[in-house]
């Protein structure tokens, strides 16, 4: 076989999640089918026709620190906390700055900070507004506050697709590596909008679940009773790195970050395309892009959100996309635990797919009671044992889309 | 309000707002250069010193104030009910 690219690999992850501070503990809540849906006891809460989310387990501000944190977002908190754990895991490797990267992104960015900055600007003037505030909501700012931890200097990036964003930094954060621009990625996508707005916003499209009185009950995507998405906060960040440049230092391989695939559904800012044929694109392209075949995928986390509306389109251009090999594939909705993450949703879910991969095990999705007659795919109510078929590698893929029309694939295989 | 009294004050101010101990915060010391603080922590320290002992620090002399020193000499200079 030629070489023809740089194979680029998971070398870290780090996760902080509504199931737990660090990417094992939420691991094992995952595989544990734990949901990270709580009720709202916020006052700002009662008024809302939501009263439910997926809040972080760990405070993101007692890990960063006091000072630190009055500096930065909740959702750079999380990116930040995530970061060190993927950097630590990863081997804190010794190396180039000018060969170190980082594409991380958010959602939306510092919407907190920016709430908060409007009320002391109406309350108390515009000199009482913190000189950070600009830092603080800007959707790139956790981009460059990793990139200051970790001294990189290859370029920090922030591509911003609404709920694709956490899935394309990843893709981003493979280019990079392939087009010679750096040889170690900090990737993946953080969120931290629990806030009236977001779910006035939310609620107001008609979008979220509004199971109030079932919180551990109300995320069940493929479910028949499904009624929406549920709010989740946090992060995931992998470290991505050139497979010579892991090899050089020895570095532990979880993953082969194999391909990534796009589409655009030009079609509506906020539905997706009821055909699918978006999604079966990007899926598509990202198999393409990895050169697998669709008989060496074993499992999809999809992106699944537990909407009426976007759950059958994804699991009926899955089928498509993977075509009669889609029958042996075991499809995953850990949104069904953790809420949606919104820009983080695709580093979270990438960070549980590498997981996936490695240990050879399928998270469940919780609240699977009747699946939808309109979901024609094999989806794992249980943790699922992955045993390989088809050809080697094994594969396994990351959906997200986001509003705007923007879809996703990420494909990743065994190392 | 005597200069110890000021020094105490700003010295809770800059651990709050910098996370530098208070008793770090003596009169010698430049920001930049021995507190490490930056322009943006400047200036929330400069407000917070306003609320804090009643003086208004115009911008155009907050740049002239460097070190620890500087400040307790223009906050006695300028408090209100000071001579």
């Amino acid at each position: 076989m030629t070489v023809d690219r740089e194979t680029v690999v998971v070398t870290g992850l780090g996760a902080t999640t509504p199931l737990g501070g660090d990417a094992a503990s939420t691991w094992a809540a995952m595989l544990a089918g734990r949901s990270g849906v709580r009720r709202l006891t916020e006052p700002w809460a009662k008024e809302l026709p939501v009263r439910i989310a997926a809040p972080a387990a760990a405070d993101p501000a007692e890990v960063v620190g006091r000072v630190q944190a009055r500096r930065m977002d909740r959702c750079e908190q999380f990116a930040l906390v995530a970061a060190r754990e993927a950097w630590a895991d990863a081997g804190a490797p010794e190396m180039d700055p000018e060969r170190l990267g980082v594409a991380v992104t958010s959602g939306i960015g510092g919407i907190g900070s920016i709430l908060a900055g409007y009320d002391t600007l109406k309350e108390k003037g515009w000199s009482r507004i913190s000189p950070f505030t600009v830092p603080m909501l800007m959707p790139n700012g956790s981009a460059g506050w990793i990139s200051m931890e970790f001294g990189a200097h290859a370029g920090a990036h922030s591509l911003v697709s609404a709920c694709a964003s956490g899935a394309e930094a990843l893709g981003y954060g493979i280019d990079m590596i392939r087009s010679g621009r750096a040889d170690v990625v900090i990737a993946g996508g953080t969120e931290a909008a629990i806030m009236p707005l977001n779910i006035g916003a939310f609620a107001v499209m008609r979008a979220m679940s509004t199971r109030n009185d079932e919180p551990e009950r109300a995320s069940r995507p493929f479910d028949k009773a499904r009624d929406g998405f549920v709010l989740g906060e946090g992060a995931g960040i992998v470290v991505l790195e050139s497979l010579s440049h892991a090899r050089r230092r020895g570095a532990v391989v979880h993953a082969v970050a194999a391909g990534a695939g796009y589409s655009s559904d030009a079609y509506h800012i906020a539905h997706p395309a009821p055909d699918g044929a978006g999604v079966t694109a990007a899926i598509s392209r990202a198999l393409a892009d990895a050169r697998v075949d669709p008989e060496q995928v074993v499992h999809v986390n999809a992106h699944a959100t537990s909407t009426p509306e976007g759950d059958p389109i994804e699991a009926q251009a899955l089928v498509k996309a993977l075509g009669s090999a889609a029958d042996g594939v075991i499809v995953s909705a850990t949104k069904s635990m953790t809420g949606h993450l919104l820009g983080g949703a695709g580093a979270i879910e990438s960070v549980a797919a590498v997981l996936a991969l490695r240990d050879r095990v399928a998270p469940p999705t919780i609240n699977l009671e009747e699946i939808d007659e309109d979901v024609p795919v094999d989806v794992a109510a249980e943790p699922r044992p992955l045993t390989k078929r088809g050809t080697e590698p094994m594969a396994v893929l990351n959906n997200a889309f986001g509003f705007g029309g923007h879809n996703v694939s990420l494909v990743f295989t065994a190392a | 309000m005597t200069e110890q009294e000021i020094l105490a004050g700003l010295g809770e101010i800059i651990e709050e707002i910098a996370g530098v101990p208070a008793d770090e915060v003596t009169p010698n010391k430049s920001f930049v250069d021995d507190l490490d603080i930056d322009s943006l922590s400047m200036v929330e320290i400069a407000v917070a010193a306003q609320d804090k002992f009643g003086v208004e620090i115009p911008d155009d002399q907050l740049k002239d104030l460097t070190t620890v020193q500087d400040v307790v000499n223009f906050v006695s200079k300028n408090a209100e009910g000071s001579a």
